[in-house]
């Protein structure tokens, strides 16, 4: 929020008087800021009790107790969103002013995301727990770096990739007008990535609203924890049977995704639009009533002044400039030799983070188990690629049929959207009962679960393309009378491949790391299991058998990189390079 | 290589018979009288400065050796076309690049970094999209430390005088281009650099915007408003230097040079149409046509071999300059300048695509005029297929490179060859850009002419199918 008050000052050529004249919006305002101060503080107090504290008041199926349960979950949500920003801002500008740090951190950052989410936890719960004992919050923070780890990386890339095409004549303006460092980082370069690190946020918050319902109620070996929130309250339902009290937590996480859609991110949306880098005036800006409340109500101007001065202050430090060392000019040779020692310093370190990795998964794996996981591996991959095929080939024409009426576009965008956030985890109880009543086949019927949540992101993508599709093309299919088939084989589906791809990357990338939740899943006493890879991982961080936890990670995080490498970055080159509707 | 600059100002200023350069400074804020003695030295000197292209030694130099100096209370133009090394020289000059030798100091003090006093305005404005016009003109203050205060007092006075009152709040997404680009005027202006760097500052604008804000600066300048010491210009429209300039520094181009110095002392305001105004720009475009090596004859095309850069030029344009001067009223030969300014064309582009005709064979391009040569004439009044035989048949003979390609096709059993083959060969000739430029430019041509044929999705050369057979 820091941004915000960067730029609140623009009205500052009003006269003072009519500046503190309340207007009609403070009339939403001031209860809304007096509500929210009031929940924050009530939050914060319930995490600072005592672990013991967890154990006098257990979790409860009463209705009653959702609100607050929510509040719990969001507040744990917002931290994890602010430690991700702030990770983002500080490891992002790092891989990219260092040539050198960059080439360990990018690629470490490709690793950590597509280590799945639940994994952290179980490897992390003893640090958290330890840090501070018998205290909430240490298991509060090890479910909030659960919640950070689905959400900071594909920020930081956004971030990354911002700064990387950061226009070059602002960059001169920059040099040429003596802009230092910090003044650089947040006039250009924190300005410019603005859009796409909102967009991200809300990606982030989607595929985090799935994982704080798993996060919130874990079992490593004898360590539980079950923290008061929304997917402890699930894990509850789950186990005692409760079909009702599940309606009631998915109607609760209803209203807390529209709430935070309207208090958070369609205000963080249309302020992002002023960021947008093309200097055309678009026809259709994103509003928001939130936003137009905060800069219009006097309640905010007047906490927002003293803020955006203080603000703007720190954008005029100067620290003593660094005295001039001369910079010795190497020659090429000597920089190329620098890389071969710094490569080879990684190397080793790679080598030797490997070699022990190995050693302690020889504690407890044979060469049968690595040849079971591999295969377990290839059966999920199965999943993922059949799945992705099928969403496609059922949203692909939906959604350039919706693309193409702008009216009803404007209705399924944001239910497309709305639904890729809402946690799927929820419905997972009912698909279970669904397969133990028809005595289906767990290994096929537990897999749609896996894309049943990120689906969405491949309608939502193909309805964008649709919409971008140009209206001459559209007239020649109309002109040259195309129908059917060679319609979309030779007009249509090369128009929105692009967009297809973009929405299966995302998609396929939420299977992965659902299949984790998807192919495990429980009933009461009713355990499903389907064969793979996700439930392999899930049984060894129940059974606490780190050795082989390891391993299935290890498999896992080869099975992402390679597809990422050998299917979708081949095909999203070609897609650019071949298809790309300009 | 520096022949004529004193003769030459020497043949104008006594064809013209104007005054003195200084007469227009003199109305400024320095004090009166021609050029004051005590601020004789030059603001801004360039001495033996060379640019590399990168840091290989044997890299293709960009400047080479440039010398040149702008005093206080001049406007001074470097005119050149695209590879003169115009806009690089002026970065340089703006501490944004360093130079590979020489020095660069601005009133006295030599450049490394950003200098104090200096501020450049933008071709492309470079405007900050999420900041006001007001923000945008703090910008360069609010990095000196300005306090609020004097910030917001000194850019309100920048806006006013640059014609922006009332535009303070709004963004420059909604401001036309004319008014973004006084953004840019206003955010150097407030600094009041020692001198003013304009990269282009026009060329972004349609015709009748750039004429109000060129004007606009203009009589802030005459008038004395304008506190900065003197104005650098890079530009490659000749009528726009002669229009602004005290001086004008033309740049030959590959390596860049200046290759001459031409002082302008047409009193202002200066009218285009003015015969002295024409008879200048006229004499400039035979400058810059005479002294250009890039487009060399027949037996200097063919000892450049592959290391001949090609121009992408479509070959639509080519068969349209070749039909409008062959027609009436030019019959083969005509004036560049009137044909730019009849086709609203900039300098630069129209150049380029004359000279590549000259390389082709289909004419010659002496001191500003174009000359078609009977092929090129026979071309204008073809059919398709002809045209496309004539053109096979200089393209053949002309670009060592068609030779070669369609050669190595026909050695070939299969007679295909991957694009990567032809690419790193003349790398080894030129830069990276231009050898893609060159292939570009290569396989459209041959597209055209139909000598050999290119294959986008395989990236392979191949013969077509018919010579096949």
């Amino acid at each position: 929020m820091t941004m915000h008050v960067l730029h609140g000052g623009r009205d500052g050529l009003s006269s003072p008087l009519a500046r503190l004249a309340p207007s009609r919006w403070d009339v939403v305002a001031l209860p809304l800021v007096l509500g929210l101060l009031a929940l924050l503080v009530f939050g914060g107090h319930e995490v600072a009790q005592p672990l013991s504290q967890l154990e006098r008041t257990p979790i409860t199926l009463d209705p009653w107790t959702l609100p607050y349960y929510a509040l719990r979950t969001t507040l744990r949500m917002m931290a994890a969103l602010g430690a991700s920003l702030l990770f983002t801002l500080i490891y992002a500008p790092l891989a990219v002013k260092s040539q050198r740090a960059g080439q360990i951190l990018i690629p470490a950052l490709d690793i950590l995301q597509s280590v799945p989410v639940l994994t952290y936890l179980s490897f992390t719960v003893t640090f958290f727990l330890g840090l501070f004992p018998g205290q909430v919050v240490g298991a509060e923070l090890a479910s909030i770096f659960a919640i950070f780890t689905s959400q900071a990386w594909n920020m930081t890339f956004s971030f990354y990739q911002s700064l990387r095409t950061v226009p070059s004549d602002l960059e001169e303006v920059c040099t040429g007008y003596h802009l230092s460092t910090w003044q650089r980082f947040w006039r250009l370069e924190v300005p410019f990535a603005v859009p796409g690190l909102v967009w991200n946020m809300m990606m982030s918050m989607s595929g985090g609203w799935f994982f704080v319902v798993a996060a919130e109620a874990v079992t490593v070996g004898s360590t539980t924890i079950t923290l008061p929130g929304v997917g402890a309250y699930l894990a509850l339902a789950i186990e005692q049977r409760d079909l009702g009290a599940i309606g009631w937590v998915i109607l609760t996480m209803l209203g807390v995704i529209i709430l935070y859609d309207q208090l958070l991110f369609r205000p963080l949306v249309a302020w992002a639009d002023r960021f947008r880098a093309d200097t055309v005036q678009a026809e259709e800006r994103p509003t928001s009533w939130v936003l137009t409340m905060v800069e219009r109500s006097t309640l905010f101007r007047t906490l927002g002044r003293p803020a955006g001065g203080a603000a703007r202050a720190t954008l005029r430090w100067r620290l003593p400039a660094l005295p001039k060392l001369p910079t010795p000019r190497f020659s090429p040779r000597a920089i190329r030799m620098g890389d071969f020692v710094w490569q080879g310093a990684l190397a080793l370190m790679a080598l030797y983070v490997a070699a022990h990795g190995i050693q302690f998964m020889a504690t407890g794996v044979t060469w049968g188990d690595v040849g079971h996981v591999v295969l377990l591996g290839l059966a999920t991959m199965v999943r993922v690629v059949v799945l992705i095929a099928l969403a496609a080939v059922i949203w692909v024409p939906i959604g350039v049929m919706v693309g193409m009426r702008p009216r009803l576009a404007a209705v399924v965008q944001p239910l497309a959207q709305f639904l890729a956030a809402f946690p799927s985890n929820l419905f997972f109880p009912v698909a279970v009962a669904v397969i133990v009543h028809w005595t289906l086949n767990p290994d096929i019927w537990l897999s749609p679960l896996m894309i049943l949540g990120t689906q969405w992101y491949i309608l939502f993508n193909v309805v964008a393309g649709a919409q971008a599709y140009p209206v001459d093309l559209r007239d020649v299919i109309a002109n040259l009378r195309l129908r059917g088939w060679k319609k979309w084989r030779d007009a249509l589906l090369p128009g929105v491949f692009p967009h297809l791809v973009t929405g299966a990357i995302t998609a396929s990338g939420g299977a992965w790391n659902a299949s984790i939740v998807a192919e495990a899943v429980s009933w009461g006493d009713t355990h499903l299991q389907a064969r793979g890879l996700g439930a392999y991982i899930a049984q060894m961080t129940t059974e606490a058998d780190f050795p082989r936890l390891v391993l299935g990670n290890v498999v896992m995080v080869c099975f992402v990189v390679l597809f990422n490498r050998l299917v979708w970055r081949p095909l999203y080159g070609y897609a650019e390079r071949r298809l790309r509707v300009s | 290589m520096n022949p004529t600059p004193k003769s030459l100002r020497a043949a104008i200023g006594s064809a013209l018979g104007v005054h003195a350069p200084a007469d227009l400074a003199t109305a400024g804020i320095t004090p009166a009288g021609p050029r004051p003695t005590a601020s004789n030295a030059p603001i801004l000197t360039v001495r033996g400065v060379s640019k590399r292209y990168d840091a290989d030694p044997d890299s293709p130099l960009v400047l080479d050796h440039v010398d040149m100096t702008v005093d206080r209370r001049e406007i001074v133009a470097l005119l050149g076309r695209s590879g003169s090394g115009k806009s690089t020289l002026l970065r340089i000059i703006a501490g944004l690049l360093s130079a590979t030798s020489g020095q660069v100091s601005v009133a006295g003090k030599p450049v490394s970094g950003p200098a104090n006093d200096v501020a450049m305005v933008f071709q492309s404005f470079a405007l900050f999209p999420w900041l006001t016009v007001l923000e945008n003109v703090q910008v360069g203050l609010e990095a000196r430390g300005v306090p609020p205060a004097e910030m917001r007092r000194r850019a309100l006075a920048a806006i006013d005088l640059i014609g922006l009152d009332g535009f303070e709040n709004a963004y420059p997404r909604e401001l036309s281009g004319g008014m973004r680009q006084r953004v840019g005027f206003a955010r150097a202006l407030v600094l009041d650099p020692g001198i003013l760097l304009l990269d282009e500052p026009f060329s972004a604008l349609d015709v009748l915007t750039a004429e109000t804000v060129r004007t606009d600066f203009l009589d802030l300048w005459a008038d004395g408003h304008l506190a900065i010491g003197a104005v650098l210009l890079v530009t490659h429209n000749i009528e726009e230097a002669v229009q602004m300039c005290d001086r004008i520094l033309v740049m030959s181009s590959n390596p860049g040079r200046v290759a001459a110095e031409i002082e302008v002392t047409l009193p202002h305001p200066r009218v285009r149409t003015d015969p002295a105004f024409r008879q200048l720009v006229d004499h400039i475009y035979g400058l810059m046509t005479r002294r250009r090596k890039a487009a060399p004859g027949i037996a200097e095309t063919l000892a450049a071999g592959l290391s001949l850069q090609l121009p992408h030029v479509s070959t639509n344009v080519l068969a349209g300059l070749m039909e409008l001067v062959d027609a009436a009223p030019h019959n083969g030969v005509a004036d560049l300048p009137v044909i730019a300014s009849a086709l609203q064309m900039p300098t630069d582009d129209l150049l380029k695509v004359a000279e590549t005709l000259q390389m082709l064979g289909f004419a010659e391009v002496v001191e500003g005029d174009i000359r078609l040569m009977p092929p090129a004439r026979q071309f204008a009044q073809a059919e398709l297929d002809v045209r496309k035989r004539l053109f096979a048949d200089h393209l053949l003979q002309r670009i060592p490179l068609a030779g070669h390609i369609r050669r190595v096709l026909q050695e070939r059993p299969n007679h295909r060859a991957p694009r990567p083959r032809f690419e790193t060969e003349l790398e080894d000739h030129m830069s990276e850009t231009a050898a893609d430029e060159t292939l570009k430019a290569m396989i459209s041509w041959a597209r055209y002419a139909e000598v050999f044929a290119y294959d986008g999705d395989t990236a392979q050369f191949h013969l077509d199918a018919e010579e096949e057979a």
